[in-house]
């Protein structure tokens, strides 16, 4: 085999492959934005929404919830909770609200970040925006 | 060693080890927070510990390739380091701003930090792995540039190997890919898109360059087999990981909003991903049983097989338990991702990293291998990292195979936080796998403290 299969040949797969199939990744990625603005719900990302995405950032939420099943796995799935809430901001509200500064004892408990009235509305605003992403029918029920 | 400048490898060694067993110690709190849940809260949450514990274990993984780099591109170039200062300069650099970002971390509230670097200019934060203040990751973009330059400037004006020139590549590769933990839009789905650019594109593209080039390395001076052959595995391993991982990326692309035909070309792409792992392990035992010479490293030949072995188990074939797109609908963001995450990083870098450090340290201090007590307890170390790591992936994999059925699969699916408790055994026993674990890694770092011999040798060349 080593008479037949060189080392130059093996080379020219490396380099014909990698660059063909960056093409056709580049290709795929091209595709793909165009077929998106029917599917990401861009018209749900209001101003408010983003101002909801920065905080879900700047509290990073993701160290312990995923959204869309990715981030981190010690706390529930996020990117349904619009619909596991029933739709209601006032659930939402009212659950933020209530979590114990210090902790339940011996628990996972969500820590007390005091947000403001605003900072709540928005980030309702970018859950029920993620909630609303065509993503092919993810989680495969309400529990996420 | 044949030229004085592989001794700035030492330094970049030294510091990955230490943060290494800081990683370990800081998966051991979060393992404990799964379990008691009020550990350390409020002061130290679950998401800023588990920040710490995956950044350490990304930063010592840099900092293990960056010294990988400095020990062989002088060797394969066939001259001195362009710059050791730089080198050594920029590991300084490397150390105190990842230092600082992780006692920001642990000193103030994720959301002060993100004021006080100014997040708000360039809001980068807040995105798993990518959590770092974004002066960090232009710190990160510096350093990598310098190292780029001082390590391609060798490669360029010296004899340039195969060896070299795939390492440099995928060492380009990581820098360009990184720019991308720059771009945070608004809109989640382009934001998960080009997430992955980093992510996935990192560890099942261009870092698997780097380990391959490493391990030919270190299989090549151990075995004294012909370049020529090696040389030619080498390509075949490259080719096959960019033609199956770059398209690979659809994998992650199932469910965040793009188009239902990533399903088809993710799962079968991605599929293919565990071939350029299994061609490795062949490459790696074939290599030692046809050696041409018997390397008195033992423990070193140890770690390069197993980095094969293991490599293909963590990545190919748990990668491959969850890649196909019927089956990753139910096992997407579960214990399963977490299970396949800790042993593929594992059995991928984790061991390259500890095999070319296995292999260099001992030439660096003027021996081909430690005494044989030495390699003894690093062959033990080897054992007990490898088997307890075995162990908390089955742990997390029969966690998640609880969690997929009850609160993905029965007809009357439970709350995630319900379904949690249920699996708390698992999570114990991860945790006490993860003790052993952490015994095994300071078994390591002890193995390569220096003896008396070595302080014998030292005194005697400075005489
Ligand atoms: C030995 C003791 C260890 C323990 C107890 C431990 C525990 C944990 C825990 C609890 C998480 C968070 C899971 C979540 O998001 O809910 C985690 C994440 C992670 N750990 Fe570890 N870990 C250990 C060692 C390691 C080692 C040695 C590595 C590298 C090889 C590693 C790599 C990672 C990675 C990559 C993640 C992110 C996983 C993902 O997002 O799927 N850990 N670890
Ligand atoms: C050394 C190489 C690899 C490393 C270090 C690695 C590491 C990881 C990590 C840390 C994650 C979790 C990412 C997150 O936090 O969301 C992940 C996810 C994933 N990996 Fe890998 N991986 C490797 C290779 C592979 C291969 C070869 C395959 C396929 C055969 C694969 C299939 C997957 C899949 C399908 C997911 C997504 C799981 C989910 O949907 O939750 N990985 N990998
Ligand atoms: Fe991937």
């Amino acid at each position: 085999m080593s008479e037949i299969f060189t080392k130059s040949m093996a080379r020219n797969i490396y380099y014909g492959g990698s660059a063909f199939f960056i093409l056709l990744f580049l290709a795929l990625t091209f595709d793909t934005h165009n077929a998106l603005p029917d599917r990401d719900n861009r018209e749900a990302l209001t101003s408010q929404a983003k101002a909801g995405k920065d905080l879900w950032e700047k509290y990073d939420c993701i160290g312990c919830h995923t959204l869309l099943g990715e981030g981190a796995y010690f706390a529930p799935e996020l990117g349904n909770v619009y619909e596991r809430f029933g739709e209601s901001k006032e659930a939402f509200i009212g659950f933020m609200k209530s979590r114990p500064k210090d902790g339940v004892p011996g628990r996972r408990s969500m820590p007390q970040f005091n947000f403001t009235d605003q900072e709540l509305d928005a980030l309702f605003e970018f859950l029920k925006y993620a909630d609303g992403i065509n993503n092919e029918n993810w989680p495969p029920n309400v529990q996420g | 060693m044949q030229y004085e400048s592989q001794n700035t490898a030492r330094l970049y060694f030294i510091g990955a080890i230490a943060l290494f067993i800081g990683q370990i110690l800081f998966g051991l709190i979060i393992g404990l927070q799964y379990v008691i849940g009020d550990f350390l809260f409020p002061e130290i949450p679950f998401n800023v510990a588990r920040m710490v514990h995956t950044n350490l274990l990304i930063v010592w993984l840099l900092m293990g390739f960056m010294g990988a780099s400095y020990y062989l591109v002088p060797e394969e170039a066939g001259r001195e380091l362009y710059s050791p200062f730089l080198a050594k300069l920029m590991f300084w650099v490397f150390l105190i701003a990842g230092a600082l970002t992780v006692i920001g971390y642990l000193s103030v509230p994720y959301a002060t930090l993100a004021d006080i670097t100014g997040n708000g200019i360039l809001p980068t934060m807040g995105r798993e792995f990518l959590e770092q203040p974004t002066i960090t990751k232009i710190g990160i973009v510096i350093v990598a540039l310098a190292f780029l330059y001082n390590v391609g400037m060798t490669v360029l004006t010296g004899r340039k190997t195969v060896v070299s020139l795939v390492l440099l590549t995928g060492l380009l590769g990581l820098a360009l890919l990184f720019l991308f933990a720059f771009y945070n839009p608004h809109n989640l789905v382009h934001d998960k898109y080009y997430w992955w650019w980093v992510v996935h594109l990192w560890v099942e593209g261009v870092w698997e360059l780097i380990l391959a080039a490493i391990l030919a390395f270190v299989l090549i001076k151990t075995t004294g087999l012909d370049r020529e052959v090696i040389e030619k595995w080498l390509y075949v391993i490259i080719a096959m990981t960019l033609i199956t991982g770059i398209i690979g990326t659809g994998h992650h692309y199932f469910w965040i909003g793009v188009p239902g035909y990533w399903q088809w070309w993710g799962s079968i792409f991605s599929a293919m991903e565990p071939i350029p792992f299994f061609i490795m392990t062949l490459f790696a035992f074939n290599a030692v049983n046809k050696r041409k010479r018997e390397h008195p490293n033992k423990a070193a030949v140890l770690w390069a097989l197993g980095t094969a072995v293991l490599a293909f188990l963590g990545a190919g074939v748990w990668g491959f338990l969850s890649t196909l797109a019927p089956v990753n609908y139910y096992t997407h963001g579960t214990q399963i991702t977490a299970s396949h995450g800790h042993m593929a990083f594992y059995g991928a870098y984790v061991m390259v990293v500890l095999t070319i450090i296995s292999y260099a340290v001992p030439i660096l201090r003027g021996q081909e291998a430690k005494s044989n007590g030495m390699q003894v307890m690093e062959m033990w170390s080897f054992w007990l990292m490898s088997v307890s790591m075995v162990f908390i992936t089955l742990f997390l994999t029969g966690a998640g195979v609880v969690q997929v059925y009850l609160q993905r699969f029965t007809d009357t699916p439970q709350p995630f936080m319900v379904v949690q408790q249920k699996m708390e055994i698992f999570y114990w026993l991860r945790e006490l796998s993860g003790v052993i674990f952490l015994i095994g890694a300071i078994l390591y770092a002890l193995s390569f403290l220096p003896t008396s011999t070595h302080k014998q040798q030292a005194s005697t060349t400075s005489a």
